[in-house]
């Protein structure tokens, strides 16, 4: 039942290796989009003005309710009608990040809700600029509360890379396939793509909760 | 000068009040909580507020720091608009601007004090005069240790508030609204919260504010001993309206309104 092959499993080692970086630069590149956007989300709704709030609360209500995969054949294949060719790699950033843009912006609202109204009440005391009082007073007590669930998009958007393999991003899945489909073999490549996941998946969890507890320690919380 | 509505635009000569209130209303949807305040505090004084729970007292203290906008009337510092600002020839509602530039006049300290707790008792005093004022680091730490000192809080000034008691961290909020050099500093039954046995470490730092210092303060208290032993004035609020108001002595010696010795024998029976 079982014959799996060693030397098969060195052979393809290296093509998963690379593929192995290409789904960390996809993980990381769309995490640093989306913690970027997702600030950005997160602060435009709580401006002022009333039609840029329901735009984007509406936006990211819409991003949240349909799946990403929609979203990335949306970019890849809509966007040319509109004139808007992109790579593989551009469509799956951008989709990817925008995805989790919007996810994020909950995780920092539910932050920035969670400081008390006397902190602000404290830096309008003070006179503090707008920008002051997120910058000095509210983001940082804001984080210690979204971290974990910071840190839980982290690894959800390493899982979710895979779904760029079928606009033809060369990441791990996509790379198993070909494997697979040239050497009519898939228990090796697919078994090792889950282990690799397995082995940057559990440290980067353990990983997070550290830097959680440090980050808690530091703003003495 | 009056604006069209009959406000002045900005209140001038000798006995210009630090601070005035001018036909003063605010309400909360359909409950008015303050209908025509007029309340003027000269240079200087020590003026308390007292009165039963939802007379208004703390919002007198919360528009003045602008926490609260009003619904109607003017409130001048130092002579100037402070909710409102001149615009050819009228008042108009204050903008963030014109609001910045007043409020600098004014500091508030709270009944939970509100202090930062990601900074340090120092960084809490420093970060005003640093961000807002632009002072250097080290102007602000010498005016921020120089006012810990004063509070009696300068061997704890490298804690963070969690590890400080209610007493203590009032003591350094106090010192971090005053390193701001307000010209105004209110007092929002900053006892309150407190456990009794610290209340006097609190009240202390106050009453050497009184004596040493030529602030003009604003205190809502529910502490009837410490008003009377340090106000000039106290106000009684009752229903939204001054009810009462005159030298402590007066107004605990000889109460004139019925309302007044009521609240006054209520609050002496549950002492």
């Amino acid at each position: 039942m079982f014959d799996w092959k060693w030397d098969f499993v060195w052979e393809i080692l290296p093509r998963l290796l690379v593929a192995t970086g290409n789904t960390l630069l996809a993980a990381g590149a769309g995490y640093a989009i989306a913690l970027v956007l997702g600030l950005v989300f997160a602060l435009a709704q709580r401006t002022p003005y009333r039609a840029l709030t329901f735009v984007v609360r509406e936006f990211v209500e819409f991003i949240r309710s349909t799946p990403l995969l929609l979203q990335i054949f949306f970019v890849f294949y809509v966007g040319p009608q509109f004139g808007l060719r992109l790579s593989p790699w551009t469509s799956g950033m951008i989709a990817i990040g925008l995805h989790y843009a919007c996810y994020l912006s909950e995780v920092y609202r539910g932050g920035i809700e969670s400081v008390p109204r006397g902190q602000w009440e404290a830096a309008t005391a003070l006179n503090m600029t707008i920008t002051q009082k997120y910058r000095r007073v509210i983001i940082p007590q804001a984080i210690p509360t979204a971290l974990s669930g910071m840190g839980n998009y982290l690894v959800g958007i390493l899982k979710d890379t895979p779904m760029l393999s079928v606009i033809g991003v060369a990441e791990l899945i996509h790379v198993a396939n070909s494997i697979g489909s040239e050497h009519y073999r898939f228990l090796e490549p697919i078994t090792m793509v889950g282990i690799i996941f397995l082995a940057i998946s559990l440290p980067a969890a353990g990983l997070i909760r550290l830097f959680e507890g440090r980050v808690r320690r530091k703003l003495g919380l | 000068m009056l604006d069209h509505t009959g406000f002045p635009l900005e209140i001038t000569g000798e006995t210009t009040p630090m601070v005035s209130f001018r036909k003063v209303r605010k309400s909360y949807g359909a409950l008015t909580v303050l209908k025509n305040l007029d309340l003027d505090i000269a240079e200087g004084e020590m003026v308390s507020i007292i009165g039963p729970s939802g007379s208004g007292k703390t919002t007198v203290l919360r528009m003045l720091m602008t926490l609260e906008q009003i619904d109607d009337g003017v409130i001048y510092v130092d002579g100037q608009p402070l909710t409102h600002m001149p615009k050819q020839g009228r008042l108009v509602r204050a903008n963030e601007r014109h609001l910045r530039n007043r409020r600098a006049d004014i500091g508030m300290c709270f009944q939970h004090f509100n202090l930062f707790p990601h900074m340090t008792a120092l960084e809490n005093c420093m970060e005003g005069p640093v961000q807002v004022l632009g002072l250097s680091k080290a102007e602000a730490r010498d005016r921020s240790e120089e006012l810990l000192e004063l509070v009696g809080m300068i061997s704890k000034k490298d804690q963070r508030p969690s590890r400080l008691s209610g007493g203590q961290q009032q003591r350094v909020a106090i010192a971090r609204a005053l390193a701001m050099r307000p010209k105004v500093m209110l007092f929002d039954e900053v006892t309150s919260a407190l456990d009794p046995e610290v209340i006097g470490e609190v009240t202390n730092v106050i009453r050497k504010l009184v004596s040493e210092h030529n602030l003009t303060m604003l205190m809502v208290t529910h502490q009837m001993g410490f008003a009377r032993d340090i106000s000039d004035r106290v106000c009684f609020f009752y229903g939204g309206k001054i009810e009462e108001q005159g030298p402590p002595a007066e107004l605990f010696g000889n109460p004139q309104r019925e309302r007044t010795q009521q609240f006054l024998s209520a609050v002496r029976e549950a002492v």
